[in-house]
């Protein structure tokens, strides 16, 4: 299962990456306090209550939906769940959290020990995943000159922290594990997963050491990662600067770090605090959880497939290729109007439809989706025309080339492809074949150099034949049909 | 008894700066606060497992449904300083 790792950066040195990935949750109310997280497009402090501003005497309260959201996702990575947890206060002294602490989860945590499984090179790899708890998220500091604007919107908002072992031995890896965790948050429908709006965020703890070395190095602690590719940017950097540092006989220092996006670095934002500083202690007001087996079990069977199932689920079910299947799995609303489609098809060869549909699906429909800048959720065109489309075409009631005509108009106008054909009169393809042979002789006849060029080699001088059928039948032919009646046409005056 | 080291690394912390003389009284304050609940060591609590909780609750959870929140200038109402409905505070620095 793990293979050896992988380090592009210098071969003389091994990188050693752990994250913590901090997710907000996709709950209607906030952690502790009822006010709506739905502050997204709110003037500041309109969703704020004593309780997120953190003032004396109020009591918090939690979020069950909170506390399950964070359990499908340790079950999804593959967690245990231990019967008991409980909160505790970690002090913290800056403005965005106005109690003095944060409200978050010490030794106890909801789960821990899990893993999640990478492909890299193709192969996999697994990632061990220490623990997965809830705290709450901070308020949003607005920087100006010489003072701060505290926007208290944001504070209390349910935030789950998914910590990763130091299993990662490369800045790809790093982002290669961040995107399958992400994929998997919105699969089972917990977070939203955007990173350029801070709803997923990461940290990354990296250490270098030289290649056969047991002992790890000396770490940093890398912020301000952004995007996907600004956590392989960083990482990629942080590790060569901590090599050089090294050969040229330097020692790390312990630290936090930033990622300064326009300028390709990394730089000191302080040195690191020994975790008992923060002065962890068990929160007073709020009583442990004592998570009751059958809830983790009623939680567990609700859960949504998994990307990684759907992928193998559709290369057995409908034999799908693995190219086919990971594209349709990578965007999970692709995939659920894949499988809609195959849904309301009425046939009695589901493999031969799932492939004309995934086909369809990831060519012409993406094609116009993208083309017209919408969303698979945002289309008037329903999984049942195309269905409706793949109908036609499996009676052979309208020709390939007809077919996308018909699906431009159902995509723009939402009508069901048969309606589309009825309204525009389209006549069913000629198939009968004493008809097309008949066409075919005149064309022939008329091209007698395009036989000619054919007889001395010239086989591209078909398509030009095929070209005057299909004019003459003026589209209604099956070009596959032309095809091989022509073939055999020129090859008998040939012979 | 408290040494002056761990009086300071506190004050630190709590973000509280204490001149020479306050370390000494503040020293022998919280030496005298932690003596007195030294006398919680005397019990006896063989046989009983450590808890994290006072009260005997477990599980007090609340459904996810949104309730109204305050009005800004409600929340705003007490504090020191406020500009474009937010709390005002001294520059933060985000990098060193």
């Amino acid at each position: 299962m793990t293979t050896t790792a992988y380090t592009p950066i210098d071969t003389d040195y091994e990188v050693v990456i752990g994250l913590e990935v901090h997710s907000q949750l996709l709950t209607k109310s906030k952690m502790f306090c009822s006010c709506s997280t739905n502050y997204a497009n709110a003037a500041p402090n309109t969703h704020v209550c004593p309780v997120c501003m953190g003032m004396p005497g109020v009591l918090p309260v939690i979020n069950q939906e909170a506390v399950k959201y964070t359990i499908m996702t340790a079950l999804a990575l593959n967690c245990s769940i231990p019967e008991y947890s409980k909160f505790d206060r970690k002090s913290y002294h800056y403005p965005d959290l106005m109690k003095g602490y944060q409200i978050s989860q010490y030794d106890i945590p909801l789960s821990n020990d899990g893993y999640l499984n990478i492909q890299h090179e193709g192969q996999e790899r697994r990632i061990g995943i220490t623990r997965v708890h809830l705290e709450e998220d901070t308020a949003r500091s607005l920087h100006h000159q010489g003072y701060t604007l505290i926007d208290v919107n944001r504070a209390g908002t349910p935030l789950m922290e998914i910590v990763s072992e130091p299993d990662m031995r490369s800045p790809e890896e790093a982002r290669l594990y961040m995107q399958k965790l992400r994929e998997i948050l919105i699969y089972i429908g917990v977070a939203s997963g955007r990173m350029e709006e801070g709803s997923l965020r990461c940290d990354a703890n990296i250490s270098v050491r030289p290649r056969g070395q047991q002992a790890l190095g000396v770490k940093t602690e890398i912020k301000n990662m952004n995007s996907f590719r600004s956590v392989e940017r960083a990482l990629e950097y942080e590790a060569q600067r901590q090599i050089e540092v090294l050969r040229n006989g330097g020692k790390i220092r312990q630290e936090t770090r930033g990622w300064i996006e326009n300028k390709g670095i990394t730089v000191t934002q302080r040195v690191k605090e020994q975790a008992d500083d923060y002065r962890y202690f068990p929160e007073p007001d709020l009583p442990p959880l004592i998570i009751d087996h059958t809830w983790v079990e009623e939680i567990r069977s609700q859960l949504a497939e998994l990307p990684d199932t759907r992928r193998v689920r559709y290369q057995d079910e409908y034999a799908l290729s693995e190219q086919d299947a990971n594209v349709l799995t990578e965007d999970k609303p692709v995939g659920d109007y894949f499988e809609q489609i195959v849904a309301v098809s009425a046939v009695k060869d589901r493999k031969a439809r799932a492939k004309a549909a995934s086909n369809w699906l990831l060519s012409e429909v993406v094609r116009l989706l993208k083309a017209n800048s919408l969303s698979i959720q945002e289309t008037k065109l329903t999984p049942k025309a195309v269905a409706n489309l793949l109908d036609l075409l499996d009676k052979e009631r309208i020709t390939g080339k007809q077919a996308k005509d018909v699906l431009d108009e159902a995509f723009s106008s939402g009508e069901l492809p048969e309606a589309i054909v009825e309204k525009k009169g389209i006549k069913p393809p000629i198939s009968d074949q004493g008809t097309l042979e008949r066409i075919i002789e005149e064309v022939v006849a008329k091209n007698e150099k395009a036989v000619t060029d054919y007889k001395n080699g010239k086989t591209n001088a078909v398509q030009m034949l095929i070209g005057q059928v299909m004019k003459q039948t003026r589209g209604q032919a099956k070009a596959d049909i032309v095809q091989s009646l022509l073939r055999k046409k020129l090859d008998e005056l040939q012979g | 008894m408290i040494d002056r080291e761990t009086v300071k690394n506190v004050a630190k912390l709590a973000r509280l700066g204490l001149g020479e003389d306050e370390v000494e009284t503040f020293g022998n304050q919280l030496s005298a606060i932690l003596d007195h609940i030294h006398i919680l060591q005397e019990a006896d609590v063989s046989g009983v497992s450590p808890t994290a909780h006072a009260s005997r609750l477990t599980n007090i959870m609340r459904a996810d449904v949104p309730q109204p929140s305050y009005a800004p200038e409600v929340l705003l109402a007490n504090a020191p300083d406020q500009d474009e409905n937010c709390l005002k505070v001294n520059a933060v620095l985000e990098e060193a």
